[in-house]
């Protein structure tokens, strides 16, 4: 080996180094804290916030330029980069919902914020890799992060239970991946993707080595995004875990672990896709349909939101199970538009909560148009997205990934999806009807502690993406599209 | 027989002693002093395969890490002889032995039946540092970097988790129910 062996290519990993370097300017700066008044505390989320939107910056400029890199570890292909703007897009508007929220459940911001980076960093690197051994590492990495970030508020027992049981189940999880790649390799001989499936190609592989590796691959995946039947740590650690905590794991879990599902499946496993894609599609109805009926029995707001997260997982898993281009894209869209109006619909959870509560019941939005009339039109823009009515992003998201099953093969699929989404659209609209047509309570009230400027500012960009990626939805996939011509090009 | 074969028996023979000696030992300390001779035994006798990498790693992680790591439970938690003896009388103990001597059945097998084809001088210097080295940070340096990340996040959140909240820091109190 010498070095003209060494193909060190920094591009792919930019925005991860970004990250990682913001990471630790907050950690710094934190440090000089500790003594007398806290000058630079104030700081932190701005610096995060700050680093989040050049890693973004740097997503976005390269999504022209397409290269593999790290010996075929790692690609920075445009729908890698779309997931980086995902993630950090749950990022910023994560640390904009975490500034007033989180000092009162634990004073050691510094920490909480660089975890926040570098969660995301993980997160980020899953959805470049093309190694089982880098996708490994990069979900421990986001897994771990989010493990303690449930359990930050570490005098509430709920938060204690929420971040216990997401460990176990984790650490469940983790081992049935390690075990499913191991049994890939034994199969195949390669970690990497593009050699796996040059294996598959030849006939070399073991089919039913592969079939055990690539069942527990899916078990392990399929805890993170909460299919069912691996769905039932959701409701309690969504609950549990600190609000702005909970809309990071639902939105950047869900982007992560998909994009790291297409990597697999589309890279490796080509060559399988008739056996997978029917099972992905089952387990894809599956998942909705037990999310949706059981969230219609939510009381809490926060496991209503838990429950319709197991179900978007589903309609997410259509476009994945086409694996068509157009549902893969599809897919992603649905990702970004999720990003926006579920962050939003969380950030109206965080206004009904009180003070150290981290839970509202639904009955406080009963009446809530006639209170708060700007916060009852926000929350039915997210509804109304989140059940897929059309003007708005979330209605493109459902259009696209149904579509792409249409046109795919799997009419089954779209039908099962959009009689779920009916079901789904009952539960949202319940709640715009309980606003504007119910009478206030004695609950109906926002606390003024818990609005504050930058939630305020989270709020409205939030609802500004949900309309305009509905309105626009080009604006979105000329982005990713673009970079997917260039990939073309370049081959 | 040369030296070689007279050391490798003696070296196993003190790691098979060694290893009997964690399970029969009634003094938790003892198990975890005896766990220490086992892995500093297999240490020496991966030196001699020519793996010094793995050796310095079973030494650094297994009697460095873990053993302290047992001691320190076995600290917190008392020392004392064990009390019960419930799993002495069920059981377990021997399916623990069957499945034992299953695992080692499996492995002879396969060992034996290993077409006697000559070590590929590749992967017969794999074990030497240099080598691990080079492919560690030039083939492998993406994922040395995530794990890098990993540790770095394994370290902030036990800070976090662990660190006591000053009382002027606590959060607000009505958080307890």
């Amino acid at each position: 080996m010498n070095s003209a062996d060494l193909q060190l290519n920094l591009h792919p990993v930019l925005p991860e180094l970004l990250m990682v370097a913001t990471a630790a300017v907050v950690m710094i700066l934190d440090m000089f804290n500790r003594k007398g008044k806290a000058p630079t505390r104030a700081l932190l989320p701005w610096v995060a916030l700050v680093g989040v939107l050049v890693t973004a910056a740097a997503s976005i400029w390269l999504i022209g330029q397409p290269v593999s890199s790290f010996q075929g570890m790692a690609i920075n292909d445009a729908r890698a980069q779309a997931l980086n703007l995902v993630v950090l897009a749950g990022a910023a508007l994560t640390v904009l919902l975490s500034i007033r929220y989180i000092p009162n459940v634990n004073r050691q911001t510094g920490e909480y914020y660089a975890l926040i980076l570098l969660v995301s960093t993980g997160m980020m690197a899953m959805g470049s890799a093309t190694d089982l051994m880098a996708l490994f590492l990069a979900l421990e990495t986001f897994s771990l992060g989010l493990y303690i970030l449930a359990g930050l508020n570490r005098t509430d027992r709920r938060s204690n239970e929420a971040a216990m049981k997401y460990f176990l189940l984790g650490a469940f999880a983790s081992a049935f991946f390690v075990y499913g790649a191991a049994y890939v390799y034994g199969a195949t001989g390669s970690t990497r993707f593009d050699l796996i499936a040059n294996a598959l190609f030849d006939g070399q592989a073991d089919p039913s080595l592969l079939a055990i590796g690539v069942t527990l691959l899916i078990a392990g995946f399929g805890f993170k995004v909460s299919l069912v039947p691996f769905h039932m740590w959701t409701p309690d650690v969504y609950q549990g875990s600190p609000t702005p905590v909970t809309a990071f794991m639902s939105v950047g879990t869900k982007a992560a672990a998909f994009a790291a599902f297409y990597r697999l499946f589309a890279f490796a496993l080509p060559s399988e896709q008739a056996t997978w894609g029917p099972v992905l599609g089952a387990l894809a109805i599956l998942t909705m349909t037990l999310g949706n009926l059981a969230a219609l029995r939510q009381s809490s707001l926060k496991r209503l939101l838990a429950y319709s997260s197991i179900a978007h997982a589903g309609y997410i898993l259509v476009g994945l199970a086409t694996a068509t281009s157009a549902g893969i894209d599809g897919a992603l869209f649905y990702l970004i538009s999720y990003a926006f109006m579920n962050m939003g619909a969380f950030a109206v959870i965080i206004l009904l909560e009180r003070q150290g509560e981290m839970d509202a019941l639904g009955n406080r939005l009963n009446g809530l148009a006639r209170r708060h009339p700007q916060v009852a039109m926000l929350m039915s823009i997210f509804m109304f997205s989140l059940a897929g009515v059309p003007p708005f992003a979330g209605f493109f998201g459902k259009f696209f990934v149904f579509a792409a099953a249409v046109s795919g093969g799997y009419s089954w699929l779209a039908a099962v999806a959009m009689l779920n989404s009916a079901i789904g659209a009952y539960y949202y609209l319940r709640i715009v009807v309980n606003m504007y047509f119910a009478e206030p309570t004695e609950e109906t009230r926002i606390e003024p502690q818990q609005a504050s400027i930058p939630l305020a500012f989270a709020l409205g960009v939030s609802a500004v993406f949900t309309v305009a990626l509905g309105v626009l939805p080009s604006l979105w996939t000329n982005l990713v599209q673009s970079g997917a011509l260039n990939l073309v090009a370049m081959r | 027989m040369d030296f070689a074969m007279i050391f490798f028996i003696l070296v196993g023979a003190l790691s098979v002693g060694a290893a009997v000696g964690v399970v029969t030992s009634k003094i938790a300390v003892h198990s975890a002093l005896f766990l220490l001779v086992h892995f500093a035994t297999l240490a020496i006798l991966y030196v001699t395969l020519n793996a010094q990498f793995l050796a310095a790693a079973q030494v650094i992680i297994y009697a460095g890490g873990i053993v302290i790591l047992i001691l320190f439970v076995i600290m917190l938690i008392g020392s004392g002889p064990m009390e019960t003896r419930a799993a002495y009388r069920s059981w377990v103990p021997y399916a623990g032995l069957a499945l034992g001597i299953l695992m080692l059945a499996g492995v002879s097998l396969t060992l034996l039946q290993a077409p006697a084809t000559p070590i590929d001088p590749e992967a017969n210097q794999g074990g030497v540092p240099i080598v691990i080295g080079l492919t560690l940070y030039s083939q492998n340096i993406l994922l040395v970097q995530l794990a890098a990340i990993l540790l770095l996040v394994a370290l902030i959140g036990a800070l976090l988790l662990a660190r006591r909240p000053k009382p002027e820091e606590s959060p607000t109190s009505n958080l307890r129910s």
